[in-house]
């Protein structure tokens, strides 16, 4: 216990503590932001696809192409999100030019929780109302014009609701990824925490990461709420 | 306006036998600027029947024309473009809950093409004529079910549509804003000459804008008329379940002979009775009686006993048949 004060008082004392922790705010942010920004597009398109075009959606797309996108979808989803960052990490080589850090992070956290979240959004959509849709249809509308007009306005609060479980989730996975060389607050933790025996900088950092996902919840409840109107 | 030819829709199942026909085979002519009903209880296939109109289910097999254009011989962009002549209100109004009510009327128009700023001014032209240029900025779910429903309405109105197709339009609403919502519809019908298709299952609907009607039984159009007729007299089953829904069962009713006497308009049915009993010296007993009031004019029908003696019976017969605008039947099959 005193070897954790001593870790403690050190973490305040020396400056070097304090730029670790604020370059690893910054880089869990950053690789954060950036892949849940890429894979929530990514996501919704694959959702329109999968609610648009299933059997009763309004573009119904051939049947072997719906299933193949299914499977893909769910083996994505089923493979555990360390092990298929090892598989990704050579995309990250190819796309971003390295395999370690903050930014070879960023495609294997993509390829991740796309299929996530296009799941995550599918059911979103379908809970528009079907009405809503037949009225639409009633006056002459596009099956693009059906999308974009009427599935993701009237579903806007949920989709804010859906981004900030989606930016939640990738900050985990953002965590994960400090295992095995990429940048952040996930990575201080496991380096002090587990290779350095050191359980103050450990708990420092899951703090910060608890406080980050405190505040990206807050935000995205409030502008999810604010953004329906159906609550007034 | 509209015409159905043959008209028949079936749901598939997983086995033949789970198959569902909802409408079958029918045929239905609907001229321009009509008000035409279309009635029957739930799951007599009126909303499919409805939605065969505009295409938004594809009949199994037959044809629709609407304004002269064969529909089902359209290709999905070509039956786009002519949905727009055919607007549609529903029970549960389907407005957008995430756009403003002008926003809404507006949505016609923005999905056609129409710059914005013309757009808004015709919005609020139509939110005017539903009396709700107050709401404009409102979201639906500040509203009202009527006010809703006159959202609904001005927003149908907006591409300027031939025909206006009404699915339940009233059934979620209270007396009051069911008849503000009629009254506004039979105004727009006489101000433009839109062609109206009502669906419902309540009579009272049917009877306070419709002019003609028909009735809707197992998929199946039973009877078509005007709805004086219809009402003063229908000829099936289900027409007098629809007319007359608190009808009594004959096995009850204590006389010999029942018959049922209709009245088309013109005769008062009180002093019927009394001079059937002055003049031929027949008392009747008065089973049942229901009357109507259309557009002015009385309708109703009144279950008759005769008496037991069979020469009395056929006197009060022969008198009653001799009776201007009234229709004696022997109510034999009548169940209520």
């Amino acid at each position: 216990m005193d070897k954790f004060f001593t870790q403690m008082a050190e973490i305040f004392s020396n400056p070097k503590y304090l730029d670790e922790f604020l370059s690893g705010i910054w880089d869990t942010t950053y690789s954060t932001v950036v892949s849940t920004a890429v894979s929530f597009l990514l996501g919704l398109a694959l959702a329109v696809l999968l609610v648009v075009g299933g059997k009763d959606g309004v573009r119904p797309l051939p049947a072997p192409f719906m299933k193949v996108l299914n499977a893909v979808i769910n083996i994505l989803r089923s493979v555990p999100f360390l092990i298929l960052m090892i598989f990704v990490l050579p995309l990250s080589g190819l796309l971003v030019g390295t395999k370690i850090g903050t930014v070879a992070a960023i495609p294997p956290l993509i390829v991740a929780a796309a299929p996530f979240i296009a799941r995550l959004v599918e059911t979103s959509l379908r809970e528009t109302d079907q009405g809503v849709i037949e009225a639409a249809q009633a006056m002459g509308c596009s099956p693009f014009q059906i999308v974009w007009k009427v599935m993701l306005p009237e579903c806007r609060p949920a989709l804010i609701s859906c981004f900030t479980t989606a930016l939640i989730t990738i900050l985990g996975y953002s965590a994960m990824a400090g295992a095995i060389g990429g940048g952040g607050l996930g990575k201080t933790a496991i380096n002090y925490g587990l290779y350095k025996y050191n359980s103050a900088v450990m708990l420092v950092a899951t703090v910060l990461i608890v406080i980050l996902v405190q505040i990206a919840q807050s935000i995205g409840g409030h502008l999810a709420q604010r953004s329906d109107k159906r609550l007034r | 306006m509209i015409q159905l030819e043959h008209i028949t829709k079936t749901f598939s199942g997983q086995s033949p036998e789970s198959q569902v026909h909802a409408v079958r085979d029918v045929s239905l002519h609907i001229a321009p600027g009509e008000i035409f009903g279309i009635i029957g209880y739930s799951g007599a296939g009126k909303s499919t029947l409805v939605r065969c109109i505009n295409l938004l289910e594809r009949p199994t097999s037959g044809k629709v024309t609407v304004d002269g254009v064969e529909l089902t011989a359209l290709s999905e962009r070509e039956l786009r473009a002519q949905r727009k002549k055919i607007a549609m209100i529903f029970q549960q109004f389907n407005l957008l809950m995430q756009r403003t009510c002008l926003d809404n009327v507006c949505f016609p128009l923005e999905i056609a093409g129409v710059k914005r700023e013309a757009a808004r001014k015709r919005g609020r032209e139509l939110l005017e004529l539903v009396e709700l240029a107050d709401k404009a900025g409102a979201y639906p779910a500040q509203l009202s079910g009527g006010q809703k429903q006159r959202v609904a309405i001005a927003r149908a109105l907006a591409s300027d549509p031939k025909v206006l197709l009404c699915d339940e339009a009233t059934s979620a609403l209270d007396p009051q804003s069911t008849r503000a919502i009629l009254r506004l519809i039979q105004k727009i019908n006489r101000e433009t000459g839109i062609t109206v298709v009502i669906i419902t299952h309540e009579m009272a609907v049917v009877e306070e804008i419709c002019q003609r009607v028909g009735i809707l039984d197992s998929g199946s159009l039973v009877e078509t008329g005007r709805v004086e007729d219809i009402f003063s007299n229908p000829q099936t089953d289900a027409g007098r379940r629809l007319v007359y829904p608190d009808g009594v069962l004959l096995e009850e009713l204590p006389a010999e002979r029942v018959i049922r006497v209709a009245f088309d308009g013109g005769s008062a049915y009180e002093p019927l009775v009394a001079s059937l009993a002055i003049d031929c010296g027949v008392k009747v007993n008065i089973l049942g009686a229901d009357t109507r009031n259309i557009d002015g004019k009385a309708f109703g029908t009144m279950l008759l006993g005769l008496p037991q003696d069979p020469a009395e019976a056929a006197r009060a017969m022969a008198y009653l048949r001799g009776q201007p605008n009234v229709t004696v039947e022997e109510a034999r099959d009548y169940h209520g």
